[in-house]
């Protein structure tokens, strides 16, 4: 399958600040690759950089098959762009904004018109299409940018952080706006801080920490990779959790971390056949438990793992 | 519906260029229209200003004879007036970049000057505006256009191309500046010189002579003194060509400014 975004080691500075420091990103035609990382990480460089607003100062790429920085025109005829730097027009009302945009893609009058209202349509905008955008909630405003980036039907669409601020409603319906776009074989690259964004929307996850690539993969992949996976056992008798613990320490080596509410015990297991050697053990003891399973960490685990680490190796 | 697929074009031509510059001009010409309060600036601070030069020192400056001192008075103002709706432009231009609607502009397939040149145009109708208020509003007061109609739709037409050849300082500004509040800041240093160190509001030989020098030549002067011309008779040429000359300069040295900056800003 050909790759509808290539970039390889995008390099830019802004005086001593080093906002991207060599990534590269692959994101396959139709996938949805999902760049997080927290605040200042350089994500938003990254999609200024593939959406020709930005030039790097080293590294090249490519976007459906054009160089950003030979060919910027035929790579911003393929492309849409959302986010905090894109914007709409709020003294204009949604449907002005969205002929307007239509005009500049040099369509007739007659089907940018055309093109706009099928477009507030489809995002649930119609009732509010008159009025300026500066009245619209949020959500609407977040649909309406989406709308904005989609007047061109592009075929990569970069979405930079596009649920932040928004209530968990809207977030849904942004969401299931982005999941039907990808059905409909957009390629997407969504940036976001939020790890279940990430693991809810992308194919792939490219972490970024510092301006640097720390971490890619599947979102299941990611999870194994870092911390694989976690036992969690409970026993039946809260007497008992000195017990268990003695033997989690036995055959793992480590520590358990201990939840005193719940009376749980976890601990990182590497080798799952380790879990058929604590039931033999607690078998041995009489030790019961209510609850014994293995379970992948959660990406907001992983995420602290992979930046935490970076962070002390740094310091 | 079925649409051709778009064949991906590697540069944008000059007639494109021109459209989309015309489509983003209606953006703000739409924008205008639907909230006129816009226009307050352009309008009411003209009008208040020629009141207080007309009745509070009209009579000081012009001996005692407020008629005669409005009739130089008013044409004058229709520079100095367009001197200042020229602030906008660049306002205008700034905002568009903080608020991110110029990167959506650049995302897509037009001419990079485009923009610029659509907020350029969109401020006509400010200008228009502003021109032809006041002179209705002085109509209103008692001057007396001694020439004939088409002769003043001339000085109107005069006034508004003179705002959009300096109107590429303010552009230029926009540009530079980091918020759109510090554009009037800046260009009050250029603002007003040019405004009241002229022939607008006094006769230049009570000034002293340095300062004569600079109010004679400069262009607000001059503009003046061609719509004095087309408004209440009088000679036209020199000054004509006089103006004609700075607009040319104006628009030569901040039009290639206003767009390296602008390139220089969005990378």
């Amino acid at each position: 399958m050909s790759n509808a975004i290539e970039a390889e080691g995008l390099v830019k500075r802004y005086g001593e600040t080093t906002a991207l420091d060599g990534v590269d990103l692959t994101v396959p035609a139709g996938k949805i690759l999902g760049v997080l990382g927290p605040n200042g990480a350089g994500k938003t460089t990254a999609v200024r950089i593939l959406a020709t607003l930005l030039r790097p100062d080293a590294g090249t790429a490519r976007v459906g098959g054009y160089d950003v920085l030979r060919d910027p025109v035929a790579v911003r005829g393929l492309i849409g762009l959302t986010g905090q730097y894109a914007s709409v027009d709020e003294d204009l009302s949604g449907r002005d904004n969205l002929v307007l945009i239509g005009r500049l893609l040099d369509m007739s009058k007659a089907d940018a018109r055309t093109r706009g209202a099928e477009l507030l349509a489809r995002f649930d905008l119609s009732e509010a299409a008159d009025r300026p955008v500066k009245t619209y909630s949020g959500g609407m405003r977040r649909r309406l940018d989406l709308a904005a980036s989609l007047v061109g039907r592009p075929r990569v669409l970069y979405l930079d952080e596009p649920t932040t601020g928004l209530d968990p409603h809207s977030r849904n319906e942004v969401w299931d706006i982005v999941r039907r776009l990808a059905d409909e074989g957009v390629t997407v690259l969504l940036t976001t801080q939020y790890l279940e964004e990430a693991d809810q929307l992308a194919d792939r996850i490219t972490v970024f920490d510092h301006g640097r690539v720390v971490a890619d993969g599947t979102p299941g992949e990611l999870k194994r990779k870092i911390s694989g996976q976690t036992l969690q056992v409970r026993p039946t008798n809260r007497d008992d959790i000195e017990i268990v613990a003695k033997i989690l320490l036995d055959l793992t080596g480590a520590q358990p971390s201990r939840d005193v509410d719940s009376g749980v015990l976890n601990t990182p297991v590497d080798d799952t056949m380790l879990v058929s050697a604590v039931i033999k053990r607690l078998d041995e003891a009489g030790v019961g438990v209510d609850e014994l399973g293995l379970r992948l960490a959660s990406l907001d685990e992983v995420f602290l793992a992979i930046t935490g680490s970076k962070e002390g190796a740094r310091a | 519906m079925t649409t051709a697929i778009a064949v991906p074009t590697t540069s944008v031509g000059p007639v494109k260029a021109l459209a989309h510059g015309m489509v983003l001009a209606g953006r703000n010409l739409r924008k205008t229209l639907k909230s006129p309060e816009q226009l307050l600036d352009v309008t009411i601070m003209p009008l208040i200003m020629l009141l207080m030069f007309v009745y509070l020192f009209g009579g000081a400056i012009g001996g005692g004879d407020r008629d005669a001192y409005l009739q130089m008075l008013l044409p004058g103002m229709m520079a100095q007036t367009i001197l200042f709706a020229t602030l906008g432009t660049g306002v205008g231009l700034c905002t568009d970049i903080t608020k991110g609607v110029f990167d959506r502009f650049r995302s897509m397939p037009i001419a990079r000057s485009a923009p610029l040149f659509g907020a350029v145009l969109g401020d006509v109708i400010r200008y228009v505006a502003s021109s032809s208020i006041l002179l209705v509003f002085g109509l209103i007061l008692g001057f007396d256009i001694t020439t004939d109609p088409a002769s003043a739709v001339l000085a109107v037409a005069m006034t508004v191309a003179f705002g959009l050849c300096l109107c590429w300082i303010s552009a230029w500004v926009g540009m530079l500046v980091k918020s759109p509040q510090a554009v009037p800041g800046v260009m009050v240093a250029f603002i007003m010189p040019l405004g009241f160190a002229s022939n607008v509001f006094v006769q230049t030989n009570t000034l002293p002579d340095w300062l004569k020098a600079f109010a004679d030549i400069q262009p607000v002067s001059l503009l003046a003194e061609v719509n004095r011309g087309l408004l209440t008779g009088g000679p036209v040429g020199g000054p004509l060509l006089g103006t004609l000359a700075w607009m040319a300069g104006f628009v030569a040295v901040f039009y290639p400014l206003a767009m390296v900056t602008y390139r220089r800003r969005m990378r």
